[in-house]
C-alpha cells in the first residue's frame, strides 16, 4: 500500500488511518465546538481538567469528533496528541503551525484545517474556564469572539445536523 | 533485536499492542509493536494482494489492448502527416478520413459534419465561442444547464464577461432539465442552447430528442456535450434534432488527448485554433493520427459491444444502489431509472467525502466525491447543489462509476468494503443518529 496519498503526508495519513483520542468524553470539564467557513468542517473537542502536585491546571484527557476530509481528521488527532498532559497556559500556545509542522506539513489547500483544530481547542479551555469562573486573558476574550463569529456561521449551514443531533443526545442523557 | 512470531498476534491485536501495520504489495501484512528495548515485527500471510477495484470510469478509463494494437503502426511506421503530399502522408490522410466515418457512425452523422479536436473541453470551448462569434448578427443570448461540465459552465462566464447573456436553465431533484422553462427562456436572440445528454457525476440522462425538437421548432442551434454517454447509450444526431456534439476517447476506452465535434452541415462557427486549415479550416493543428485511429476503433467496437455492455453494467449498477441504500441514512442522487447504465451516486448522512475516497483507496477501491473538501476551489460540486442538495449533505457524496472491466466480484467487494468505511468515518464524526 501507498504510504503517502499524493498530496498527503506519511504522517497526516497515519493519523488519518489510525486517529488518537477519537471520541466523546461524558461530563467533560470543557467543550469546543467549531465550524470551518472555508469548506464547512466541523470540530468538536472535549477536555478533562485536573489540577496537579504543583496546583496547576493539566488537561489530563482528551478527545474529539470530527466532520470533515483526510487533513481535518489529522489534524484533530494530532491536537489531542499535542494536547494531552499540557497545562492549560501550554495548551493554550499551541499554533495552528505547531500541529501542521508536527504532521510534517499539510498541503497549501488545506492550511485552513489546522486552523479548526487550534480553535477548538482554544474553545475547550474558553469553556472550561467560563464554568469553573476562572479569570480569562484579554487575548483569549479576542480570540474566542471571532472564533464565535465564525462557527455561527457554519452552525447556520449546518443546523439541521445539529438540531438532529442535540435530540438524539437528550434523549440519550434522559 | 528482531524477534519473528506468528502465533502473538491475535494476542497483541486483543491487548492493543501493536503499534503499526504495513500492508505489502505481495500479501504480507507486517506488525510491529514497539516494546521498551526492542521491536516485535509480526508478518501475516494473507491469501493474496490486497484486491484493486476501478470504480471511476467516469473519470477516465484504461484503453482497450484492441485499440492500443490499432494505434501501435501510427506511431513507428505510419507516422505521417495528413497534409503532406508524399505516400506517407495519402497513407495519414486515408486513416484519418477512415476514422472519421467510423467516429461519427456511431451518432448517425455524416462523416464530412466531424471534426477532431484535442478534447472535449477543446470542442466544448469551440462551441460555446465560436458560435458566438460567427452568429453575432442573431443575438447575444445563449442558453445553458445549471449542471453542465465545468468547460460549459466556465466558458459560459466567461462570455459573461464578454457581454454574452447566459441563462442557466435550473433542474429538477433528479436533475432533469424542465422543457417548459425552457421554452419560456428561450428569446428571439438566443443563438445557442447547450444542454448535456448525460450528466457526468448524476447519470442523469436529459431528454435531448426533446430539446432538440424544441430548438429546430425556434430556429435556435442545440449542442449537446455526450462525452459520458457515446459509446455507453445510443446516439443519433438526426433523429434527436442534434445540431452540434461533442465527445472524446478517453472515456470509452480509448486514449487520452482526442476529442471530436459534430456540426450540422451549413452551420455556421469560428475556429478556435488559426493555422494551416486542419480539419475543414475548423480546427488547425498537425493531427494526432494515432490517437483519432484508437477513437475510431474504440467506435467499431462499441458499435458492437455498447448494448451487452448496458445489459451487464444496468445490473451491477442496480445491485450497487440496492444494497448500498441499506445503509442507514444513505441518499440516491440522480433519477433513479432515467440513468447511465454504469452510474451510482450517493450521499452520506454525517460524513465527508474526501475522508471517504481515500478510506475506499486504502482498501484498494477507486471512486470520486462531490465534496467541498475534495476541490481546488472548496466549493462543493454546483451539480449537487443544482438538485437542492445543501452543502453538508454534498459534503458526503460518493460517486461510483463502472466500467467494462469490472466483475460480479468487483460490485462484492465494494458492497462489503463500503459499509465499513461509512460506519468507520460516523464514530469520528460529532453529527450522527442512533447513539
Amino acid at each position: 500500500m501507498k504510504e503517502s496519498f499524493g498530496l498527503y503526508s506519511k504522517e497526516v495519513m497515519k493519523h488519518f488511518k489510525k486517529p488518537r483520542n477519537m471520541g466523546r468524553i461524558k461530563n467533560p470539564d470543557g467543550v469546543g465546538k467549531v465550524g470551518n467557513v472555508v469548506c464547512g468542517d466541523v470540530m468538536y473537542l472535549y477536555i478533562k481538567v485536573k489540577k496537579d502536585k504543583k496546583g496547576r491546571s493539566i488537561i489530563f484527557d482528551v478527545k474529539f469528533e470530527t466532520f470533515g476530509c483526510v487533513a481535518a481528521i489529522a489534524t484533530s488527532s494530532m491536537i489531542t496528541n499535542l494536547a494531552k498532559g499540557k497545562t492549560i497556559e501550554e495548551a493554550l500556545k499551541i499554533s495552528k503551525l505547531d500541529v501542521a509542522n508536527a504532521l510534517g506539513g499539510l498541503p497549501k489547500i488545506k492550511l485552513h484545517c489546522s486552523v479548526l483544530a487550534s480553535d477548538a481547542l482554544v474553545e475547550a479551555i474558553y469553556d472550561y474556564l467560563t464554568k469553573n469562573k476562572l479569570p480569562i486573558s484579554e487575548d483569549l476574550e479576542k480570540r474566542h469572539e471571532q472564533i464565535k463569529k465564525e462557527t455561527e456561521f457554519v452552525e447556520e449551514k449546518f443546523k439541521d445536523y445539529i438540531k438532529m443531533e442535540k435530540e438524539i443526545w437528550n434523549v440519550k442523557e434522559k | 533485536m528482531y524477534v519473528v512470531n506468528n502465533s502473538f498476534v491475535i494476542i497483541d491485536l486483543i491487548a492493543g499492542n501493536i503499534d503499526e501495520t504495513i500492508t505489502s504489495q505481495n500479501g504480507f501484512i507486517i506488525f510491529i509493536s514497539k516494546l521498551k528495548f526492542k521491536y516485535i515485527i509480526t508478518l501475516l500471510y494473507f491469501s493474496g494482494p490486497m484486491r484493486k477495484v476501478y470504480m471511476d470510469y467516469s473519470a477516465t478509463t484504461p484503453v482497450d489492448p484492441r485499440v492500443l494494437e490499432t494505434m501501435k503502426p501510427y506511431f513507428l511506421k505510419k507516422f505521417g502527416n495528413s497534409m503532406s503530399l508524399h505516400s506517407w502522408g495519402t497513407e495519414a490522410k486515408e486513416a484519418l478520413e477512415d476514422s472519421r466515418e467510423k467516429v461519427a457512425g456511431l451518432m448517425n452523422a455524416k462523416p464530412k459534419d466531424l471534426i477532431f479536436t484535442g478534447s472535449a473541453t477543446e470542442s466544448d470551448n469551440m462551441v460555446l465561442k465560436g458560435m458566438v462569434y460567427a452568429n453575432k448578427n442573431k443575438g447575444k443570448h445563449i442558453i445553458v444547464s445549471a449542471i453542465e461540465h465545468h468547460c460549459i459552465i466556465e466558458t459560459a462566464k466567461w462570455l459573461e464577461r464578454q457581454g454574452v447573456e447566459v441563462t442557466y436553465l435550473p433542474v429538477d431533484k433528479y436533475g432533469v432539465v424542465d422543457l417548459n422553462r425552457l421554452e419560456k427562456e428561450m428569446r428571439k436572440d438566443t443563438i445557442l442552447v447547450s444542454i448535456m445528454h448525460a450528466n457526468n457525476e448524476i447519470g442523469t440522462v436529459e431528454p435531448v430528442e426533446e430539446i432538440g425538437k424544441l430548438c429546430r421548432e425556434r430556429d435556435v442551434y442545440f449542442h449537446t456535450d455526450a462525452v459520458q454517454s457515446y459509446g455507453k447509450i445510443p446516439i443519433d444526431v438526426k433523429k434527436m434534432n442534434i445540431d452540434l456534439l461533442t465527445c472524446n476517447a478517453h472515456k470509452v476506452y480509448g486514449p487520452k488527448g482526442v476529442g471530436a465535434l459534430y456540426i450540422r452541415e451549413g452551420i455556421e462557427i469560428e475556429p478556435l485554433l488559426h493555422g494551416g486549415g486542419h480539419e475543414f479550416g475548423l480546427r488547425s493543428s498537425t493531427v494526432n493520427i494515432a490517437g483519432i485511429v484508437g477513437f475510431a476503433t474504440i467506435a467499431e467496437i462499441q458499435k458492437k459491444e455498447m448494448n451487452s455492455d448496458a445489459i451487464k453494467l444496468t445490473k451491477f449498477r442496480d445491485n450497487l444502489i440496492k444494497e448500498t441504500l441499506k445503509i442507514e441514512d444513505s441518499h440516491l442522487n440522480g433519477h433513479p431509472t432515467k440513468r447511465l447504465p454504469n452510474n451510482a451516486n450517493f450521499w452520506f448522512a454525517f460524513i465527508e467525502g474526501e475522508s471517504l475516497i481515500i478510506h475506499l483507496d486504502m482498501n484498494g477501491v477507486a471512486a470520486s466525491t462531490g465534496s467541498a473538501c475534495s476541490s481546488e476551489s472548496l466549493e462543493p460540486s454546483h451539480v449537487l447543489l443544482a438538485i437542492g442538495l445543501k452543502p453538508e449533505e454534498a459534503h458526503g457524496s460518493l460517486r461510483l462509476t463502472l466500467g467494462k472491466y469490472n466483475t460480479k466480484e468487483d460490485v462484492d467487494y465494494v458492497l462489503e468494503i463500503l459499509p465499513e468505511v461509512v460506519e468507520k468515518l460516523r464514530k469520528i464524526s460529532p453529527f450522527k443518529r442512533g447513539w
